[in-house]
This record gives structure tokens, sequence and C-alpha cells, in this order.
């Protein structure tokens, strides 16, 4: 049995629909992630599962038992805000053990507790400090050990690393795996950053207009999205009118108009005829001249638009003969050198046939 | 931006207007001489006098007493009715709590004489002036209470309830800690509208009750004398004392900040 299941959740805000209908199922021990643009539903939803709000229809259960009548207070499940909401007024110790108080522990245990967690966060220095006088990151961990003190079946973190500097964001999604395999504790995260949602979820579930779009892992969504939603959501896409040909033996070969054809893996509930667009990754195109690339069963001709250089990599856009624009990743393996091919270079475009993925309108 | 001389001029001349009676008030209070015209010597002398005036103790008592009792009553209501008006957006409740603030006090002091006499058939006295005095008090301090609780992040009070605090606990833990300066800063804001309260006081006092104010009233209908001199400026000095006390307390709700 999954430890929380979400059966046809709605929540309305008047005549609006925040979330539409929402089915879900997160395993116990689980990293989950509700990715989504602001205003998508993905806060709603977690402030059901919190109960903070409720769903006018459907059900919010964990462990098989329906949350509908228990308050938050009563949930073992905490949060991790946005905010942090740690209390101005208590030190960092204070803050961490509030959670202990409330439940009533004895006064030994809520020490122990207390020693632990602030070890596990690295705060041990700064447990008589004021919330004021920390930084980011500090306030970060006093958020996180807080809500896990007292070992909640569920954490929820709504958007809790957006609030930090880059640097400081990736040092903290690190921590944040090695925290949540250390404690074991179910984490539900909720962000806008795709790449966080990468980086730091088992499972990912894309959320649009208070609808799933799609439930999948990370490389499983980033490689197979399943519409073009989630496709331009996600990472850096091309998508390419194109029409379903053939559907053969392990592919599927596409017209696009102008151009030729592609050849495509196969995909469920794709028929001949079917209208869409072919979608490709950056980094699954290589661009050169014509016999480096003659191996590849996708080559046609283009002409460097523009190049993006980037330090680690340059992002090329290509003109396609047919006037539609590829973008092509390439590593810049060479030191000092910004551009492999001049802007306005005539070269070959290419890519793998069991590279991108056919998505209908 | 630069501020050019005309605006110091008039800065200068606003500042003067306001505070140049106060000063020759505290002055004269330290003259040697019965009449405010020219400044004679040093003396203590119309201090010794106010500590040896009977009645004059009796009314300061007094309204010690009133600005106690109605200030402490003011701060529990108030703050009340700040957590309410916060908490559930009531239009009509926010309106009927800062319209005694807004009213014109002889309105509100005829009015509550009228309430007491016709409606309570109550003997006007400390009781009456009491209750008068909270009834204009509550609304400053829930002013001041709400502006606080407008200043702190939503999420704080979400925080408490989901790390298990039930609503009482997350009000005794987490609310109250935060609003307490504005609470005593309303408290003492009430405590000096009420000790120098006149015009609600002097309708709502019938016979027999003085208070500091009324007195130095009475006592200014014959002459301006020195004493009255002294009894302001010490009037003066608690109204102040109270206001910076309540500006430590409370800086940003008395600022306008929030």
């Amino acid at each position: 049995m999954a430890l929380l299941e979400l059966r046809n959740v709605t929540r309305r805000f008047g005549d609006f629909a925040a979330v539409d209908d929402v089915s879900l199922s997160i395993e116990a021990g689980e990293f989950f992630t509700l990715l989504g643009p602001s205003g998508s539903g993905k806060t709603t939803i977690l402030r059901m599962i919190a109960g903070f709000e409720f769903p006018d229809a459907g059900q919010v259960l964990l462990d098989g038992k329906d949350l509908a009548d228990i308050p938050a207070e009563k949930r073992p499940i905490h949060t991790v805000f946005q905010s942090y909401a740690l209390f101005p007024h208590l030190t960092v110790a204070e803050n961490i053990s509030f959670p202990l108080r409330m439940a009533h522990r004895e006064p030994a245990d809520i020490r122990q507790h207390l020693k632990d967690a602030l070890e596990q966060v690295h705060l041990d220095a700064k447990a008589g400090k004021f919330p004021h006088e920390l930084s980011g990151g500090e306030k970060q961990r006093v958020a996180l050990a807080r809500a896990l003190v007292n070992r909640p079946r569920l954490l929820l973190l709504d958007e809790s690393l957006a609030a930090l500097d880059a640097k400081l964001r990736e040092e903290m999604q690190v921590e944040l795996i090695n925290l949540q395999r250390e404690v074991g504790i179910t984490f539900v995260f909720v962000t806008h950053a795709q790449a966080e949602a990468l980086a730091l979820s088992h499972r990912i579930a894309v959320i649009n207009r208070g609808k799933v779009e799609q439930v999948d892992e990370p490389a499983r969504l980033y490689g197979f999205p399943r519409n073009r939603f989630v496709a331009d959501f996600i990472g850096q896409i091309t998508m390419i009118p194109a029409q379903v040909e053939q559907v053969g033996h392990g592919h599927l070969h596409l017209k696009v108009d102008g151009l030729g054809e592609i050849v495509t893996p196969l995909q469920q509930g794709v028929a001949a005829g079917d209208r869409g667009v072919f979608a490709i990754r950056p980094e699954q195109v290589r661009i050169g001249v014509q016999a480096e690339l003659a191996e590849l069963k996708n080559h046609f001709s283009g002409e460097v638009l523009s190049l993006l250089y980037q330090g680690d990599v340059s992002v090329y856009r290509v003109g396609l003969t047919n006037g539609t624009m590829i973008e092509a990743l390439l590593p810049n393996s060479a030191p000092g050198r910004a551009e492999l091919f001049k802007v306005g270079a005539e070269i070959r475009v290419g890519w793998r046939h069991d590279a991108g993925v056919f998505l209908h309108e | 931006m630069r501020r050019g001389p005309w605006l110091w001029t008039a800065a200068l001349a606003a500042y003067a207007f306001l505070y140049l009676p106060l000063t020759i008030v505290v002055i004269y209070s330290f003259n040697d001489s019965r009449l405010n015209a020219e400044w004679v010597g040093f003396t203590w002398h119309w201090y010794h006098d106010l500590f040896h005036d009977e009645d004059m103790l009796i009314a300061a008592g007094n309204s010690l007493l009133i600005a106690s009792v109605a200030s402490l009553s003011a701060t529990l209501l108030g703050t009340m009715a700040g957590l309410a008006i916060h908490r559930y957006d009531l239009k009509l409740l926010n309106f009927m709590v800062l319209a005694p603030v807004a009213m014109p006090e002889i309105l509100l002091g005829v009015s509550l004489l009228l309430f007491f006499i016709q409606v309570l058939n109550l003997t006007l006295g400390m009781l009456s002036i009491v209750l008068a005095h909270i009834t204009f008090s509550i609304g400053f301090v829930a002013v001041i209470v709400r502006a606080q609780l407008t200043s702190i992040d939503e999420s704080l009070f979400e925080a408490a309830r989901d790390l298990g605090a039930s609503p009482w606990e997350t009000f005794r833990y987490v609310t109250f800690p935060l609003i307490l300066p504005a609470v005593i800063a309303g408290g003492l804001m009430a405590f000096t509208l009420s000790i120098d309260d006149f015009v609600v006081t002097f309708f709502t006092a019938g016979v027999g009750v003085q208070t500091l104010p009324l007195r130095i009233y009475s006592m200014i209908k014959i002459a301006v004398t020195p004493e009255v001199n002294a009894v302001s400026t010490l009037l003066m000095l608690l109204t102040l004392c109270m206001i910076v006390l309540a500006s430590r307390f409370a800086p940003d709700v008395l600022k306008g900040k929030t």
C-alpha cells in the first residue's frame, strides 16, 4: 500500500479549479517531486496534504486512512516553508525543539533529540542564536531540522531552495539528498525549477493547470516526455512539425515537409498518418562536416544561425533547408576556443536513429 | 534631495509653534513669582505646594487609578479586537472598533453621559469614568495590535500548527509573544490617553470625583497659578515617559513602518 494517496482530488477557488481531479500515489521512502509552473496547483496539492486546505472532492489518504477530519496539527506530516517560517522570538534550539514540546515529550527526551538534530544539520555551534543572526543556508538547515526532529511520516518541502543563491542551492541539493537517505523519511518536494527536480527526485509528477501531465522517474521524464507541455517544460528541446509515414519494426518513419524522412524509436499509440512534432534534445544533435556524420541514420544540411558560448558548452542554432531551426549542444573540449563553427557556415546536422520522440499535437 | 534654508526655517517655525507654549509652562513652574509675567528667580516652591495640596493629591490618585484600570481593560479588549479584525477580516467590526477613535470627543462624552444615566441608570463617578476611558482606548490598542499582526509572516502561524501546536498553543507560544510589544505599547498609549483626558471625563465624572485634568481646569477658572504650571509639567513628564516607553516596545508600529 502506498504511504500517501490522492484519489481524484479537486480543489476550487470560486470558479477556478486550482487542482482538478488529481490522483497520485507516493511510496514510503520516496523522494517525490511536484513540478510545475507557478499557478499550476502544485502548492495547493501540498497544502491539502499538510492540512491547510481541504479538497472539495476526492480524498487524501495516509496509510489508507482518509485525512479529511484530521487537522494539520494532528497529522504526522511536517512542512519546510518557502520562507522557512522560523519563529523569530525563539533561538535555533527552541525552534528545533518546538515540535517536541508540542508533543509533550519528556525534557530529557527533548534534550537528546535536539542534540541529535543539531548534529545532523551541523548547527551545534548556533544553538543559542536567533534566526535573524543566521545565513540563508543555516536558516534552511534549522527549518529542516525542526521539521524532521520528531520523525514525521512525511516531510513536505515548499520551494524550499528557491530563496538561496545558485551556488548554495547546489550544496543544499546534495545535503537534501543525503539527509533523505539518512533519515529514510518520505519527502514531497514542490518546485518550479526543473533542474532541481531532476537532480533530487526518485519520481516527478509534472503538474499543469491543476492536472497531472506525467509521473515518471527523472531520466524517463526527460527522455520520453509524454506530451508537448512536459517536453517543453523540462530541459531544452527542439520541435519540428512532422507526420507519421510508416510504423516499422522498432522504428517510426516520420515525414517532415521540405526536409525528408526522420527515423525515431517506436512508440505506443502512434499510427501511420498521425500528425504532431518530432522533438529532440540539443545534446542529442551533432553537427559537423559530411563525412563525420555519415554513419547516422538522420542527417541534413544546415547553416549556423547563431551560437551561445556558455563556458562548458556552446549552443548552436542551425537553420535547416526547410526553414526550421534546430539546437545543438556541443561540449567545449578544446580550451580557449569559443566556436568550432562560425555563424553562417554550411554544415551537416545529424542524430542517431534512437534519439528524439514523436509527440501528438 | 537637497534641503534648502527655507525648509529648515519652516520646520523650525513649526516646532517652535508646537513646543514654545509647553516650554513656557515648564519654565514658569520654576519661577519665584505669583505672576506669569517676568522671570524672577528659580524655586521648587510650587512643587512643594503641590505635594501638600490635599485636593490635588486626591485628584492625582484618582487619575492614576482610573488610568491603570482603564488601560489594563482596554489592552485586554483591544488586543482581542485586533486579533479578531486580523483573523476574520471583518469590515464592520473594524469600523465599530475604530469609530470612537475618530469621533469628536465632545460627541462621545455627551452620548456616554446619556447612556450611563438614561440606559444604565448609573450614578456617575469612578466607574462611569473608567468605562468611558475604556471605550475610547480600545480602538487605539486594536489599531496597534492589528498593525503588528499584519507585519508578521502568516506562515509562522501555519508552521506552528504544522509542527503540532493546537490553536491555543499557537496563540500561547507564537502569536502572543510576537504581538507582545504591540500589546504593551497599546497599553501605554491607553494609559497616556486616559490620564490626560478632559472632555470625556468632564461629561462622565458627575460631582464628587475629580481627576487631575478636571482639577487643573477648575484651578485656571480663577487664574493660571504657578501651581498649575507645576502640575502640568509633571503630567507632561509622565506622558512623555509613557510615549517614549511605548515607542521603544513597538518602534515600527508607532513610526507607521508596517
